[in-house]
This record gives C-alpha cells, sequence and structure tokens, in this order.
C-alpha cells in the first residue's frame, strides 16, 4: 500500500521535439509544431494543417535500432521511443528487480498501416499484405513498448477516445496504491492517420487556419500525432533507491458527461465533475490550484464547455491556464500524457507556457487564456529538490476530455518531501 | 483499502447461446444451440426491449449487443435488490479486444470509395473503442467512472482488475463491468486468410473432436453486476484475476497458478473446477492439456468455446457461465470435459488468447 505515487521520469515526442529537452525548447521559445500534411497523401493536403512529430517512420526505426520495418506500426514507434526516454530519466536499467507495468493508451492503434490494406482489401478480398494488417489493433503497439522496455508482469492498453493517456495514469496509480505494482510506466501514443483526419474532418471540427484554444473565432482543432510516458514508483522503491522524484500525482478522476456521443453538454456537466474528483482527492481546495493545462481543443463546443465548469468550479478564482495544443496539435490518446508532461515541465521550470492562437476573448466566458510565456520565480531551471517550497507553481490541473462522454482531469504536484 | 469479498449480484449475456432471462436458470445450457459454419453470432436478445427504437437503426451491432447485456444485468441485479426502478451503477467497465470493428469497416470503406469526399461521421463517431461503455452511460444518465480496456485477450480481465482495485479502495460499491466484441463477415474473412479459423466446417459441438488447426470463430457480450454486498440473488463472488504476457513454458504457467492460488490462500486441491479455454486448436490447445496433464491431474475439468467460439473477450463468457454453475451448484452437461465435482465451492477459468495473453478468473460460493 502506498499512499503516494511519484514520477521519476518523463518521455515525449510530438511536433514540437523528439524528446523531452526539445520539447522543452520550443514550448520556452513559443514554436509551434503545427504546418502541412507531409506523412500521408490525401485530398486534404495543403487545405488542412496537421502538428506532425518530424521524424519519418524509417527515422523512428533506425532511432530505435530495428532493421525490420513491417513488425512495427508509427503508434508503436513512437511510443518506444518515448517510453524508453521516460525509463532511462527514471535510471531504471532493469525493469524485473520490482514489479514493474505498463499501461498504454491509444485511439488507432495499428490503422496507420491497416488503411492500406483495407484499399487493397476492398477491390479484391484476396490481396493486401497480410503483414500490414496483424498489428492493427490496440494492443499491438503497448505489447511493441513492453517488449522493449522488457516488462511482462502486467501490460494492457486503455482506449478512452482523448481521454486515454490520462486515465492510464489513474489506473497505474491505483495499482501502485494497492501495492499490486512497484513500478508502472503509464501514458499514450497515436498516430495520424487518413482514418482519423477525414473522421473528424466529417464532423467539421478541423479548423483550416490552425488551432485557436478559446479563441472567439476558434474553428476547431488541429490533429497531432505523438506519444508521452511516465514512469510512476511506489513511496517504498522511492525510498530504497533514493530516487529523484519530478513530481506527485496527487489527484484524479474520471466522469461521465452522459450527455451525447461526441459534444460536451452546455454545462460541462462532465468536465466538471472530473476537475472536482481530481481536487477532492488530491487533498487540495480549487484556490490551491496554480495553473490548469486545459483540455481546450479549439472546437466550439469543447472550449464553451470546459470553461464554463471551469467558471464554475474556480468561482472568482479561476487561476492562470492555458491549452498547449497550440504547440503540439490534438495528440489524441497521447494528449493527456504529453500535457501531463508539460505539466511537469512547468513545475520544473516554474513556467506557464502560453496557449498559441489566442487573440479575442469569448463572449460567452470572462476568463481568458495565458497568451505570453509566464515565468514564475527567479531561475529559468528550478531545482526541485531546494525551491519548491519557496516556488509559486505547486499545484497543476490537467484535463482531458474525449468521445463518449468521458470527461479525466489529474492534478501533479510538486513533491514536498524531498 | 480492503479485502472484503466481491459479489456478481446480475449477469447479463447476449452470446450464441439463450438468454437466461430473469435471472431463471433451470434450463442453463439445457439445448445449447448449434452452429456449423465455424461462425457463432450472437442471438437476436430483441433489442427493442433494451434500446429506445428511435436508435437501434443507427446503432452498430456491438453497441446494440452490448447495451442488451448491460441492461439484461443491471434489471437481473436489480431482482436482488427487490427493486423495479433502473440500478444506475457507480462505474461501467469495458473490455473489448477489437471494439466496433463493423463502423470501422464502413467508415474506411466509405473513405476508400469515396476518395475521402462526401463522407458522413456515423460510423466514425461509433468506430471508437469506448463506444460501447459511453452509449451505455448515456442511456441511463450515468456520470460516474467511465473505462475502456482495449487489450487483446486481456481486456475483459483488465476491466475485472481495474473494478476489483477500486472497490478495494473503495472507490466503488458497485461496478458494471463486460466484455464485447463481434465478428464482421471482413474479419472473418482476413483472419481466415491467417489462418486463425478451421478450413473445413465443423460442428461447433464437435469442436475438440475436430484436428484441423485453427478454431471457430464467435462474439458476445456479457456483463457482471459487481458490488461490496451479498443478496439471496448473489450468483458467485469474484475472488481474484491475474494476467499475463507470453509465457516462457507450461512449468512458467504452473508457477503463476500455484502463486495466484497462494496468493488467494487457496492450493490446486481446493479448486473444484477448471473451466478452461480449450478452442479446438491443436497448437493452443497443447498448454491446457499439459495443466490438465499436471497441476490439473485431479480437478475436474469443463469448457465452454464450443458454445461461444473463440473471440477476445470470451472470458467474459465464461465468467458468466462458471458464476451460474456455482449458484446452481451443477455443472451443465454440455461444458462437462472429466470429473465430477461433489461441490462448487471454487472455480478456476483459465484462458488464454492465440498463446499471447494468459488469465487466471477465480470465482468463488458466496
Amino acid at each position: 500500500m502506498s499512499k503516494k505515487v511519484f514520477i521519476t521520469g518523463i518521455g515525449i515526442i510530438c511536433a514540437i521535439g523528439n524528446n523531452v529537452e526539445e520539447t522543452l525548447k520550443s514550448l520556452l521559445a513559443g514554436k509551434s509544431g503545427i504546418g502541412e500534411i507531409t506523412r500521408f497523401n490525401t485530398v486534404h493536403k495543403g487545405i488542412i494543417p496537421m502538428a506532425e512529430v518530424k521524424l519519418s517512420t524509417p527515422e523512428l526505426l533506425t532511432e530505435l535500432g530495428h532493421a525490420d520495418s513491417d513488425s512495427f506500426t508509427r503508434t508503436a514507434l513512437l511510443g518506444m521511443k518515448a517510453a524508453k526516454e521516460a525509463l532511462k530519466m527514471a535510471g531504471i536499467q532493469n525493469t524485473k528487480e520490482y514489479k514493474t507495468g505498463l499501461i498504454s493508451a491509444t485511439t488507432v492503434g495499428g490503422m496507420d498501416r491497416s488503411e492500406g490494406f483495407y484499399a487493397s482489401y476492398l477491390a479484391d478480398p484476396g490481396s493486401g499484405r497480410l503483414r500490414d494488417v496483424i498489428n492493427h489493433d490496440c494492443g499491438d503497439s503497448t505489447e511493441r513498448i513492453a517488449h522493449e522496455l522488457d516488462i511482462s508482469d502486467f501490460v494492457t492498453t486503455i482506449s478512452t477516445a482523448c481521454s486515454s493517456s490520462v486515465n492510464a495514469m489513474m489506473f497505474g496509480s491505483n495499482l501502485i496504491k494497492t501495492g499490486q505494482l512497484d513500478r508502472v510506466v503509464v501514458g499514450g501514443t497515436d498516430s495520424t492517420t487518413r482514418f482519423t483526419l477525414n473522421g473528424f474532418n466529417t464532423l467539421m471540427i478541423l479548423d483550416k487556419t490552425g488551432c485557436h484554444p478559446f479563441d472567439d473565432n476558434r474553428a476547431g482543432l488541429t490533429l497531432g500525432e505523438g506519444a508521452a510516458y511516465l514512469v510512476l514508483e511506489s513511496e517504498d522503491v522511492v525510498r530504497k533507491e533514493q530516487k529523484k522524484v519530478l513530481a506527485e500525482v496527487s489527484g484524479y478522476g474520471n466522469a461521465n458527461d452522459a450527455y451525447h456521443q461526441t459534444a460536451s453538454s452546455p454545462e460541462g456537466t462532465g468536465a466538471f465533475l472530473a476537475m472536482s474528483k481530481a481536487i477532492a482527492m488530491s487533498g487540495l481546495l480549487p484556490a490551491d490550484i496554480d495553473y490548469i493545462n486545459v483540455h481546450g481543443t479549439g472546437t466550439q463546443n469543447n472550449d464553451l464547455s470546459e470553461g464554463i465548469a471551469v467558471e464554475r468550479l474556480f468561482g472568482e478564482h479561476v487561476p492562470p491556464f492555458s491549452s498547449t495544443k497550440g504547440f503540439t496539435g490534438h495528440t489524441l490518446g497521447a494528449a493527456g500524457a504529453v500535457e501531463a508532461v508539460i505539466s511537469i515541465l512547468s513545475l520544473q521550470n516554474q513556467v506557464i507556457f502560453p496557449n498559441l492562437g489566442f487573440t479575442t476573448p469569448m463572449k460567452e466566458l470572462r476568463i481568458t487564456p495565458v497568451t505570453v510565456s509566464s515565468q514564475r520565480g527567479v531561475e529559468t531551471h528550478c531545482d526541485v529538490e531546494t525551491h519548491c517550497n519557496a516556488s509559486l507553481l505547486r499545484h497543476v490541473l490537467s484535463n482531458s476530455f474525449g468521445f463518449g462522454g468521458n470527461n479525466s482531469s489529474v492534478v501533479i504536484s510538486m513533491n514536498n518531501d524531498q | 483499502m480492503n479485502n472484503n469479498p466481491i459479489y456478481i449480484n446480475g449477469i447479463g449475456n447476449v452470446s450464441p447461446q439463450k438468454m437466461v432471462m430473469n435471472g431463471n436458470l433451470s434450463g442453463f445450457l439445457a439445448e445449447p444451440d448449434v452452429y456449423d459454419n465455424n461462425q457463432l453470432r450472437c442471438i437476436d436478445p430483441g433489442y427493442r426491449d433494451f434500446i429506445p427504437a428511435e436508435l437501434i437503426r443507427r446503432m452498430g451491432r456491438i453497441i446494440k449487443m452490448g447495451v442488451a447485456a448491460s441492461k439484461l444485468c443491471l434489471r437481473d441485479a436489480a431482482t436482488g435488490l427487490d427493486s423495479t426502478t433502473e440500478i444506475i451503477p457507480e462505474a461501467i467497465i469495458t473490455g473489448t479486444g477489437l471494439g466496433c470493428m463493423e463502423d470501422t469497416e464502413k467508415f474506411l470503406a466509405s473513405m476508400i470509395n469515396n476518395k475521402e469526399e462526401f463522407l458522413t461521421p456515423t460510423s466514425f463517431i461509433q468506430s471508437t473503442h469506448n463506444t460501447v461503455a459511453g452509449q451505455i452511460a448515456l442511456l441511463l444518465k450515468c456520470h460516474g467512472y467511465n473505462f475502456t480496456f482495449v487489450h487483446r485477450g486481456v481486456s475483459f480481465e483488465s476491466a475485472l482488475l481495474d473494478a476489483m482495485t477500486q472497490m478495494q479502495l473503495e472507490e466503488f460499491s458497485n461496478v458494471l463491468v463486460g466484455g464485447t466484441d463481434e465478428l464482421t463477415t471482413n474479419y472473418f474473412a482476413i483472419t481466415s486468410r491467417l489462418g486463425y479459423w478451421k478450413r473445413k466446417p465443423i460442428r461447433s459441438l464437435d469442436l475438440l473432436q475436430d484436428n484441423q488447426r485453427g478454431t471457430v470463430a464467435g462474439e458476445g457480450a456479457a456483463f457482471l453486476f459487481l458490488e461490496n454486498k451479498k443478496n439471496a440473488h448473489t450468483y458467485a463472488s469474484l475472488s481474484a484475476v491475474t494476467t499475463f504476457l507470453k509465457p516462457s513454458s507450461g512449468d512458467e504457467i504452473k508457477q503463476r497458478l500455484t502463486d495466484f492460488l497462494s496468493d488467494n490462500g487457496l492450493t490446486l486441491q481446493d479448486i473444484d473446477l477448471a473451466l478452461l479455454g480449450l478452442n479446438g486448436d491443436p497448437r493452443g490447445d497443447r498448454v491446457y492439456h499439459e495443466m490438465a496433464g499436471t497441476a490439473l491431474q485431479e480437478t475436474p475439468l469443463a469448457y465452454f468455446k464450443h458454445l461461444c467460439g473463440e473471440y477476445h473477450t470470451a472470458s467474459a463468457f465464461a465468467c458468466a457461465v462458471g458464476a451460474m454453475s456455482i449458484k446452481t451448484q451443477s455443472v451443465p452437461d454440455v461444458i462437462r470435459l472429466s470429473g465430477n465435482p461433489a461441490r462448487l465451492n471454487k472455480v478456476l477459468i483459465y484462458n488464454h488468447f492465440r498463446e499471447n495473453n494468459h488469465s487466471f478468473i477465480l470465482l468463488s460460493r458466496p
């Protein structure tokens, strides 16, 4: 039984960086990763922007040292790269010394290859390369990552649309709290596909001018791709191994909006419940939250619903907030973990990263996001061990909401014990 | 945190077998439904009894199966509470190996055939893996915790583990948990090319007598209503679940089984019945035979995939069958393989999916 769940390693690959360091650099520089579609052929190329990871699939294979290109989907490769970085940062060489698990999230799984297979199959049921479809299911990328990290004690996958990887963090934290695992790598991975691009396009929620979260003139989201993972460890392991702790998972909550399959309720019921649960579990009050990394997709519906829920919950004292999707795009199943990593970078560096793409306040809301990089404290790279008490950013709330009314929030805190 | 028992107080099982209605177990698997084309599909439960008519037409089949099974489960659980009002669970947790295949295929086909133009959103929306759990919540107006696990042959087990973990953490006093997967024509055609299924059609009840490679395909939606309190309607208790990936040998499986039982204060002698995932594929069945010849040598054995076919969440069907057997304290003839248990206090379900994902589930007499 571990009361606390510590984060000891993070890894990320997204449109603004192939690792944590590059991602931080882009965040500090205010550099967006949104651009033209280059990864696949589509009629939407040059019209709808996307936030692609800058490494091609062959480059990812080379970087990971895998020659056999047939065995891996892009989703798996992105996940492998980010998960390895997280494990390395946590200083874990041997995943067998403690009971270790992997909980990964994805929404598209191996669709990046199976959509190609399906075109051939439709033309002739006897054709299409079977090696392009055997990795279709969501569990495939997870097992590839597990194999890469040598994890076999517990391996599973979560898919709850855009809240998936926050949910992976929640489940992992619960397995640590009950002592079923000592360590768990949690996060998510999704690559861009024609399937998701066309799917979101049918909903008419892809903004041709890029992503403008919480702006009155917002017209939709920008799809992104990427992966991010966090290493969670129990109190016991952290103590025994004298681990450096990056942050703590102090609270989390999942609730269902139960309003519509894709749209959020006008009152933001699910969002309100998820945030309230997360803050309550952390033992904090809303006033203790120093920053919210909002879901903020840039769709008319999400930002209004989320904004109303935030105003309802925080009343007159809404903390500074921003959506970082203007940097990374909406990475779907990876989004929760991508934004958890960004939230940790906020805590470590005492910086609130700006909400790119915002110019005009929303008519319906009284709140507006942070638009310029806002630095807290004095040092650029705050040393967690010595400066955490003096710092102004102690608790970050990160939101991720998805189809099926799935709403999740997590509170990530500076660790005061160290 | 507590280790109090978790009870199965309701079951809803939409499967290739006739439904058990209103908890009436008298004819349970007495006249099994038989298939002869290597594809076992769910018997239509009469969706109008469970889903508003205006929604039925647009809903994908797996969503209908899942919603119907969940409603059946909650109605069944309500009989134990002598309640006429619908139960709203505190949490809904589902597992699915492949999610909503029919809608995924539909959207892919229209995207390809229409060259990415003039597409409609319905099948894309429904293709999302958590659609079944989301739809159940939507129809019940249930704002509680809502999760969907999508990990191959342990999707349902992951859902069980999540439910049990949070009941131990006292987050919930009840959870609706289920496993859903659908068999589509295209999935069957593609996986046939991969050699998943027997080439020549067999009679489903002769599954273990056929020595062709491969097995028969199936599908299903089975839900359990878990609660921390026992009542007169309780089927069984859900004592433990564990999963593991790609064991290196039969010895590893035996070791994991011994550890699993001893973690629960039991030995192999305590198991009254082992319900095995035998599917008639000589290759995959080897590990079951090895276990039957060693660790489970003294244990009465039963099997179930001749009734539901092979699919990623077939263990949810097995849980329903196991829990019903415990409640009636009898093993239906059609699932009996060897031995004759004097009592059913402990039932072990051992299943693997394509030798990759393995699981043990332990059910107990409440």
